[in-house]
């Protein structure tokens, strides 16, 4: 696997519009020049966003690939955990420290340490925002 | 000129992005403590503000990844993420290339600085200028430290990088004001995103407050990681801020969790005549 590479093409994506247009156009043509696996290559060709996360893409770097395929923001949360609940924990990079736990794990395990305010779940169900109803490609 | 201002702030991008899903009320008070820093500023005769920011893999890639870099060009363009989606339109802020030579050259007596002249402010410089200047009427000189790539720079040195800030301000005979935007608590853009330790980042407040050096420098980042996230690995802006007040105490102005803007919005400064 090539997690380097995956963030690479996606940093690169993220800031350059012409990449962005020639993405659009044709999603494998672009990708020929990375390092990439097929299962990387048909991440993000599809894009599974949960996927992208479980190999470890940083969420910094994602948000902004989900945002051009017009995943609204709820969603794209949802898709994460989907991710890890269907492949598994997040196989590298900073997410894998400690290893992602999951939202309620985690929340379980720091109010046991501390009164943390983990109210995540006011995210699941924001009320409806126009700008972000594009639906997603 | 000595410094004539330093304080800290969130920088989350759904703060303005996300702007509607907030409760208003906490919201409102929210924008109207970032109010108050940009009056503070404004009072303090500031004549160039320095931001040292923790930005995410707009400008600095694993590629080539500098622990500190500093901008050095006369104007920056933001946001390099979707205005729409941001919640900010496209902006060119003013900088100051001259004055970012002469600061940058004396960082450089104690602190490896990489340099760029070309920089594209994402949102963790965008935001707050977006209530801070928000007529981009003050030179920006950006300061950068890796918080998201790690291997990360220690806290220490992110200490050494705020005294070397402080040092170079003050040998400018321009009115410098510097302000670290990150932090602090939270997991952004994960599956976590929301989730704020609010005990965690009332502590660190706390010892920031104090400016106890010993305190802020003894974290570690797997324990961050885990009880703060690795949003929270953005706390060296806020280190290195406290670094450049120079031991002065601080005040905390503003903290309230705001799950939605996926971090516990805080407004804070020191107090340099103190």
């Amino acid at each position: 696997m090539s997690l380097y590479y995956v963030q690479k093409f996606l940093y690169q994506l993220n800031r350059e519009p012409e990449l962005q247009e020639r993405y659009r156009a044709d999603r494998r043509a672009v990708l020929e020049p990375y390092e990439l696996t097929h299962e990387e290559v048909e991440a993000l060709v599809e894009p599974d966003i949960g996927f992208l996360f479980h190999l470890g893409v940083n969420g910094q770097i994602l948000m902004h690939f989900a945002a051009l395929h017009h995943i609204e923001w709820a969603d794209y949360l949802q898709r994460m955990r989907d991710g890890v609940a269907e492949h598994g924990p997040v196989r590298e990079g900073v997410y894998a420290m400690t290893g992602y736990e999951g939202t309620e794990a985690h929340a379980e395990r720091l109010g046991h340490r501390t009164t943390a305010t983990a109210s995540s779940s006011s995210e699941s169900t924001p009320p409806d925002d126009p700008t972000t109803k594009k639906g997603s490609t | 000129m000595p410094l004539v201002y330093a304080g800290v702030c969130s920088h989350a991008p759904g703060i303005t992005g996300r702007a509607d899903r907030a409760d208003p009320e906490v919201r409102d008070a929210f924008y109207a403590a970032y109010r108050g820093m940009r009056e503070a500023i404004a009072r303090s005769g500031a004549e160039a503000l320095i931001v040292v920011a923790a930005e995410h893999f707009a400008n600095f890639f694993m590629d080539n990844m500098p622990a500190f870099a500093m901008g050095m060009a006369d104007f920056y363009d933001g946001p390099i993420e979707d205005p729409g989606w941001l919640g900010i339109e496209p902006f060119r802020a003013p900088g100051h290339k001259d004055l970012s030579k002469r600061l940058i050259t004396e960082v450089m007596q104690t602190v490896d600085v990489a340099y760029a002249e070309e920089w594209r402010f994402d949102h963790g410089i965008a935001v707050p200028l977006h209530f801070l200047t928000p007529d981009f009427d003050l030179p920006i000189v950006p300061a950068n430290i890796n918080c998201q790539g790690p291997p990360l720079t220690p806290l220490h040195r992110a200490w050494a990088f705020g005294e070397a800030l402080r040092r170079a301000a003050d040998s400018v005979p321009e009115k410098v004001a510097l302000i670290g935007t990150g932090g602090i608590s939270h997991w952004p853009a994960t599956p976590d995103s929301g989730k704020i330790n609010e005990e965690w980042d009332r502590r660190f407040m706390d010892q920031w407050c104090r400016n106890d050096r010993q305190a802020l420098l003894a974290y570690d980042d797997l324990a961050v990681y885990a009880d703060a996230g690795q949003g929270g690995f953005e706390i060296r802006t806020y280190v290195a801020t406290a670094a450049a007040a120079g031991g002065a105490p601080g005040t905390v102005h503003f903290y309230a969790p705001i799950p939605i803007f996926s971090v516990g919005c805080t407004i804070a400064s020191f107090d340099l005549a103190a």
